[in-house]
């Protein structure tokens, strides 16, 4: 190589180009912007924000699945013997670890959405081999405090944010 | 384009031509060299045409009376299956056609396999294929979705959320999907949007697909290379034309009986019940055409392995072109190849049932070996087949068999040369 090319010297010309182009690429990603955020949620959607739910009826061993910005969401209250079956399980045996303890806030209310963490599909109620829950779309099972126990979901059932308004009163989101 | 010049015969047409060479293309189209050997597996190319426009006029005219909205849409189908005059004919032959584009297209490709209609030079047409191939299944899967039944609902649902398995940024994408937290409204509208437009950027590959094929022209059932226009090839027009036309008469009779007799035989019933977001039926299933790659999925047990590999099952066919190391195309005459071929047939064949049936027990183990040999066909087999097997000896010409051609090789090269 001859040293005439190596010391190209950088002209006006070349500036003008470089200048062109990043003015260009910048204007294209501003006007492509505008047309990809809009699928993202809108205003409206996202002022569903949160529900409260009427807890008093619920029985223990019943369970409740309201509506939640679209998805479904179990608020099951659970009996002692589910309980102690959710926290006699060692940490070790989760393909999740996760503490019943850090998954309620009430040990007998359990509070969860009710999608499976596989691929979205709504959970059987006191189903599967852990008296729990049973997604029948691709066969996970989930235990008494909707950790995954079996199958291909990769995570537990996810707990919302939620709080207790009063004793009879679940708010979500 | 066309190999000889082509002057039209009257002044008009030639002062249109000279501005416009819309009738030399005519020409060309009419003039094409084709392979005077070509069977009725080469027809499903024209039959695949009919399919794209029959969907096309048909969708147009649905769209005319669906509603894209959760509240309406589900009542809307059943108004054009109900009140619409001939409604029940138009939604019937739209959602039956895309059936009947899925057989096609399979048996399209699948002859592509055993002919090596994929190998050089003929790569790009193999791509463009596989990229139309992809759009159709996008298309077939959001059409899918507008009737806002259970299938419809759940099947978006399960399908979206393979983009969860994305690491880091998957949640957001699906979010991004849905235009909410879950399939909902905005997820209707912009299915009915996408798949509107879809069909019209396959017509648009299905003319490069067309254009690149009429380059090298087409390959044939002996898979040589031919001299074109020579004794091996006669006119597509009008030859071929005739032949196309009676196989697409004779595929119209199966697509009448599935419209008049069984229209609803490829669907799913839980279809016909409302989309209800607090209930998933007990057993989904995506329509008949997807199950193979379904049964893939379902068969690795971890979600992003499984989302990977299904794609994988899809993409690894573009590679095609380089992992087929073997120069002859035809199966014809590659013995070992051929018996691959039929057990691969086989293969994809069980992995569809399989991914109608539930994952579990010998369902999912043989779905498991299924999907292993899927990929070892692709990945090991064909590259090393190339290199280790006995092909038979290839014709000269495509009518050199047909004459029966000498031993000699010399004699039959000065034949083909006389011929020629």
């Amino acid at each position: 190589m001859s040293d005439n090319n190596d010391k190209k010297k950088t002209e006006r010309r070349d500036f003008l180009f470089t200048a062109t182009a990043a003015a260009g690429v910048v204007g294209v990603g501003a006007a492509i912007w505008p047309v990809v955020d809009q699928m993202n949620p809108d205003a409206s959607v996202k002022a569903l924000a949160s529900t409260e739910v009427d807890i008093s009826s619920v029985q223990p061993g019943q369970s409740l699945t309201v509506l939640w910005r679209g998805k479904p969401v179990f608020i099951k209250r659970r009996t002692d013997q589910e309980i102690q079956k959710a926290r006699e399980v060692s940490l070790g045996d989760l393909k999740h670890p996760e503490k019943d303890e850090d998954r309620v806030k009430k040990p007998e209310w359990l509070v969860m959405l009710g999608v499976c963490t596989h691929l979205g599909c709504v959970p059987l109620t006191d189903k599967g081999d852990y008296d729990g829950w049973f997604c029948p779309c691709h066969g996970s099972h989930y235990d008494t405090s909707g950790r995954i126990r079996k199958g291909p979901a990769p995570t537990n059932m996810e707990v919302p944010k939620y709080e207790f308004v009063n004793n009879n009163t679940i708010k979500i989101g | 384009m066309s190999d000889h010049e082509y002057t039209p015969s009257s002044k008009f047409g030639k002062w249109f031509n000279d501005r416009l060479p819309l009738l030399s293309l005519v020409n060309h189209l009419t003039d094409y060299p084709t392979p005077k050997n070509l069977n009725y597996w080469w027809t499903f190319g024209g039959i695949l045409t009919f399919c794209l426009i029959t969907q096309i006029v048909t969708g147009l005219v649905l769209a005319m009376h669906y509603i894209a909205h959760v509240d309406h849409a589900f009542s809307s189908v059943e108004h054009i299956m109900r009140d619409v005059n001939y409604g029940w004919l138009l939604r019937y032959v739209h959602a039956n056609g895309a059936s009947m584009f899925f057989l096609a297209v399979y048996i399209h490709i699948f002859r592509a396999l055993f002919y090596g209609s994929y190998k050089a030079p003929r790569e790009i047409i193999w791509i463009i294929g596989i990229i139309i191939y992809l759009l159709m299944m996008a298309a077939a899967f959001m059409g899918y979705v507008l009737p806002w039944g259970q299938m419809s609902f759940w099947g978006a649902t399960v399908i979206t959320n393979l983009f969860s398995a994305i690491p880091l940024v998957g949640e957001s994408i699906t979010t991004w999907l849905w235009g909410g937290y879950s399939v909902d409204n905005p997820t209707l509208t912009r299915f009915f949007t996408l798949h509107y437009l879809l069909p019209f950027l396959i017509l648009g590959l299905v003319v490069l697909h067309i254009w690149a094929l009429h380059v090298p022209g087409n390959n044939n059932p002996v898979g040589i290379d031919i001299k074109k226009p020579s004794k091996d090839t006669v006119p597509f027009h009008p030859y071929i034309v005739i032949k196309d036309a009676f196989a697409l008469l004779m595929f119209l009779i199966i697509f009448a009986m599935f419209v008049f007799y069984s229209p609803n035989v490829l669907g799913h019933a839980d279809n016909y019940i409302e989309a209800n977001p607090l209930v998933t039926p007990a057993h989904i299933v995506p329509e008949w055409y997807l199950l193979p790659f379904y049964a893939i999925l379902r068969s690795v047990p971890d979600k992003l392995m499984g989302v990977i590999a299904m794609l994988s099952a899809i993409l690894i066919l573009a590679a095609l072109p380089w992992l087929d190391t073997s120069k002859i195309r035809s199966a014809v005459f590659r013995p070992l190849y051929k018996q691959f071929y039929w057990i691969l047939v086989a293969d994809v064949l069980i992995l569809g049932y399989v991914g109608a049936m539930p994952a579990e027990g010998l369902y999912l183990l043989i779905a498991r070996i299924g999907t292993i040999y899927y990929f070892a066909h692709f990945l090991i087999i064909l590259p090393v087949l190339g290199l280790k097997e006995k092909t038979l000896p290839l014709p000269l010409s495509i009518t050199e068999p047909v004459l029966g051609g000498s031993p000699n090789l010399a004699a039959a090269r000065d034949k083909t040369e006389k011929i020629g």
